[in-house]
């Protein structure tokens, strides 16, 4: 037998068409979630670390929480509001990428959100009188907190990024695992173990597991090099 | 404020990024269909001939015939097709269809260890091959799943007279495939429909225990999903998908589909 590894490694060198476009929509769907829960999720958690309001403990619980929001659940919430008996049904969103990067968002939000809270509310603790004194105000203050962890704020987003594209249970619901369309490489590796093709099936992990590897350590070199180059 | 808009045009240029994703512009229908069609590689050799034909994309949801029809029922497939006839009638009898055609069939074999702890080799029939099972008390692994191979199965335990409950009986709750994984792994006998049965490559100890008798026979159905409960249903490229695949050239294409040199389905549209 082959093993798994042979496998992976001609189906790379091979260059499969449908195995590219199965990493290139992964990469899309994932990539667009991450894009869109830090574009929300770091204000809001910056705004959640520096606004004091009634409930707020209750707010941090609840995101901290849904940090563990089991995938599959996230995926038949998103289901049930997209499809066409339910109240966006009329979007034709269900069995679509955009459905895929909903679901997914939902996943990664908490996680960006809660670490932002963290990560600002400690720089705060040590820079409010220096910030305060320069004259900047809570809301000010916030780029310039969201600058200063800017590395920390990353692993939070790598994070995000490593529960997205390691899940499955959402996007199989949401997308339907549709050839050519809304197969990735989690709902791929899903159905050939289904199939009994279980070396092809450990080849895309492989695959998968490879790819994660090297966007991880190009945002660790990113991190080091602007660590060096930024004090 | 640098940082300020340092933020806001990454953050602007990665939604635009999302936005200027291409779409698909061609037309599609949504078929809710079953695991069995979709594994045993069916698809991937019909639907290439008809896109060639009609120009229309054939976009398939491959679940249990339970799972199927409840996403007809909700308006989110165009056309279902699946193997368990009474439940389609039901879906057609409730409104969600508009009408059932027959399109193929093909047949369940019980698999299990080659050593046929149960001496499935002696049974007369189905019944009395299941019969067999629950009285030795070796292991099955049943779908669970509400699917159209679980629905055929519980149909044998009922005409066996038998309530199947004990540590032998195993539910997986899961699909065809992942059922035979977990049959090859204890061993344990289950029932699978042929053409996923040949085209599965993890068998493992289990082998074909019983198969032939008339009742074990598993049609196919395909229904339009009814345009007056769900308006957005695309009925003209739903009914032209309909209309091929109980054509000849359909027809032929389904009975033209090998692997390892059997026929998986037959085609029976009238």
């Amino acid at each position: 037998m082959d093993g798994p590894f042979a496998t992976a490694i001609s189906l790379i060198a091979t260059a499969d068409d449908a195995l590219l476009q199965i990493i290139g929509l992964s990469l899309r769907v994932t990539l667009s979630a991450v894009v869109i829960a830090c574009a929300v999720g770091l204000p809001l958690g910056a705004a959640l670390a520096l606004a004091r309001f009634r409930g707020r403990g209750a707010v941090i619980v609840l995101f901290n929480a849904l940090m563990g929001l089991p995938p599959v659940v996230a995926g038949l919430l998103v289901y049930l509001l997209l499809s066409r008996s339910g109240p966006l049904g009329s979007l034709a969103l269900l069995f679509t990428p955009t459905a895929m990067i909903i679901a997914q968002t939902v996943l990664i939000l908490p996680i960006v959100v809660s670490l932002t809270r963290s990560v600002v509310e400690d720089l705060w603790a040590e820079y409010r009188e220096q910030l305060t004194s320069l004259g900047a105000s809570r809301l000010r203050a916030v780029p310039t907190l969201l600058w200063d962890g800017r590395v920390s704020l990353l692993t939070g987003v790598l994070a995000g990024f490593g529960r997205a594209s390691a899940e499955v249970g959402a996007v199989l619901i949401v997308g339907g695992n549709i050839a050519g369309h809304t197969r990735t490489m989690t709902t791929a590796i899903t159905l050939e173990t289904s199939r009994g093709n279980l070396g092809l099936a450990v080849a895309l992990g492989i695959i998968l597991m490879a790819l994660t590897l090297t966007l991880n350590a190009v945002a660790w070199g990113a991190g080091q090099w602007a660590k060096g180059r930024l004090g | 404020m640098t940082h300020t808009r340092r933020f806001l045009l990454s953050a602007a240029s990665g939604l635009a990024l999302i936005a200027a994703l291409p779409a698909s512009a061609q037309e599609f229908i949504t078929v809710a269909s079953t695991t069995s069609t979709e594994n045993s590689g069916l698809f991937g050799h019909i639907l290439p001939m008809f896109q060639e034909e009609t120009g229309i994309e054939v976009r398939v949801i491959a679940q249990g015939t339970g799972q199927a029809l409840e996403t007809g029922r909700r308006g989110d497939a165009d056309v279902v097709f699946v193997h368990a006839r009474a439940q389609e009638e039901a879906f057609v009898a409730e409104g969600y269809g508009v009408q059932r055609f027959d399109v193929m069939y093909n047949d369940f074999v019980i698999v299990g260890p080659s050593d046929d702890p149960a001496g499935l080799a002696n049974a007369t029939d189905a019944p009395a091959a299941m019969a067999a099972i629950a009285r030795t008390e070796a292991s099955f692994a049943s779908r669970g799943d509400d699917s159209g191979t679980h629905s055929a199965e519980k149909r044998l335990w009922a005409a066996a007279g038998i309530e199947p409950v004990g540590a032998w009986y195993l539910s997986t709750g899961s699909g065809m495939g992942a059922t035979l994984n977990t049959a090859a792994q204890v061993p344990a006998y289950a029932l699978t429909d042929r053409g996923t049965w040949l085209s599965f490559q993890n068998r493992g100890p289990l082998t074909i225990s019983f198969e032939g008798d008339p009742v074990l026979f598993n049609p196919y159905g395909i229904i339009l999903v009814n345009p007056e409960r769900h308006s957005h249903v695309k009925a003209e490229a739903g009914q032209a998908f309909i209309d091929w695949i109980v054509s000849d050239a359909g027809q032929a294409a389904i009975a033209g589909y090998q692997v390892g040199g059997a026929q998986l389905f037959f085609p029976n549209a009238q």
